[in-house]
């Protein structure tokens, strides 16, 4: 076996996970006219979407802030270089790939921008609520909009993670933090190789 | 380029993407209907139209027993059945439908009658200057100045899109007023009653917003439809 993801990596990873997967369905709640209609009692959902929100963030601030800020550094130094591989990979040709693939890479990525775009525009459809000179036109759609984008990450995130037979051993390093060398040196040879120092 | 400085762009330009999108963005939710495919499309908004409730539920109005009661300042205190709003001078109108929030629908058709056909017969008072729209969705009401009501383009409506309106969007009865966002278009309207005043502050006015909702023209906007 070898050690893919830290406590820290998998912590953010599942409160990530958590934060959004609630707020999807509260928000799919007040988005959706169907569910709207059938649950209706809109004001206590958008409250628990709201108070949901405040959690995530409090909850990933904890993570990052107590966490190994060191690792997580790394993490992302890593994530935003997409290398000549990485490009070659994402043209659909052969490359040799590290600890994230340039697919994973971009889920990151996309992640990450889109939490900031959530972040934000929910904070505008909130205080617009209250002071109509911030109700800017564009705000509930950006907030869609990034819905649908996240939800399609999302639907092949899970597949490749829960399903795809060949990469769903992947989803061991997100519980345990570790995964089968042989693996590993199938999909990920450039980090098992500086891993092993070969 | 250096290598990190792509996913840099790329995490950067989706962020200002969406920053730039809170000024610029416009509801397309129309588009959806043509790009997703129709087991999707069937479920998502495509329509554009949203349903914003206050209560725990949706209400639910028996058209048999739905009665629509026209009282306050008026010389006949006056109630309706469904059929009887049906026997009145039948309005049609293609109108945009606007929320506060930013969404909208364009090119709704509503099927309804005019106020001053359905006031006619009340007959409101001269001193009538507010009509105010009680909803069976309790505690929620609204108003408009008897004149606002009295414009071309204002109708209590009873069909929409060539049916008759659903639950979820006020049946049997609501408020259309156009030029106006969605909260003074009072849904599942039970009771009309004329006012002397213009005092009375409806429901979402009480949490804020502008009494005189004029689309683009209140409520902090300055859009131009």
């Amino acid at each position: 076996m070898i050690r893919r993801f830290g406590r820290t990596e998998r912590l953010l990873h599942w409160v990530h996970a958590t934060g959004f997967l609630a707020m999807l369905a509260t928000g799919l709640i007040l988005y959706l006219p169907a569910l709207s209609e059938l649950v209706a009692r809109r004001n206590l959902v958008k409250n628990v979407h709201l108070f949901t929100a405040i959690g995530w963030a409090v909850a990933v601030t904890l993570v990052v802030a107590l966490g190994d800020r060191a690792r997580l550094a790394d993490d992302w130094r890593e994530v935003e270089a997409i290398d000549a591989d990485d490009r070659r990979w994402l043209a659909g040709r052969p490359a040799r790939q590290g600890r994230f693939n340039a697919g994973q890479k971009l889920n990151v990525i996309l992640t990450a921008a889109l939490a900031v775009v959530f972040v934000v525009s929910g904070f505008f459809l909130w205080l617009g609520e209250r002071d109509h000179r911030f109700l800017l036109d564009g705000t509930g759609m950006v907030h869609d909009v990034a819905m649908y984008v996240s939800v399609a990450l999302l639907t092949g995130h899970l597949y490749l993670a829960l399903v795809h037979p060949r990469t769903r051993h992947a989803l061991r390093g997100m519980t345990h933090g570790d995964v089968r060398e042989d693996w590993a040196r199938e999909h990920h040879p450039k980090w098992v190789e500086a891993e092993r120092g070969l | 380029m250096d290598d990190r400085a792509i996913g840099r762009a790329a995490f950067l330009g989706v962020v200002g993407a969406g920053m730039a999108g809170l000024f610029f963005a416009r509801d397309a939710t129309g588009l959806l209907g043509r790009i997703l495919p129709d087991q999707v499309a069937a479920i998502v908004p495509t329509r554009g139209w949203r349903i914003y409730t206050i209560g725990p539920s949706i209400p639910r109005i028996d058209p048999a027993s739905y009665r629509l009661t026209i009282a306050g300042a008026v010389e006949h205190e006056t109630t309706f059945t469904l059929a009887d709003l049906h026997r009145l001078p039948t309005a049609q109108q293609v109108s945009d439908f606007h929320c506060v929030t930013g969404w909208g629908v364009d090119d709704v058709h509503w099927r309804g009658v005019r106020f001053a056909d359905l006031l006619a017969q009340a007959r409101p008072l001269e001193s009538a200057v507010t009509v105010r729209f009680v909803s069976d969705e309790v505690p929620y009401d609204d108003t408009l100045t008897l004149a606002q009501a009295l414009s071309p383009d204002a109708m209590l409506a009873y069909g929409m899109d060539g049916k008759a309106l659903t639950a979820a969007h006020g049946f049997p009865a609501r408020v259309v007023m156009p030029r106006m966002y969605g909260y003074k278009n009072v849904k599942w309207v039970t009771r009309i009653e004329l006012e002397t005043n213009y005092d009375r502050i409806g429901y979402w006015e009480q949490r804020g917003y502008d009494k005189d909702a004029w689309v683009g023209r209140s409520n902090g906007a300055a859009t131009v439809y």
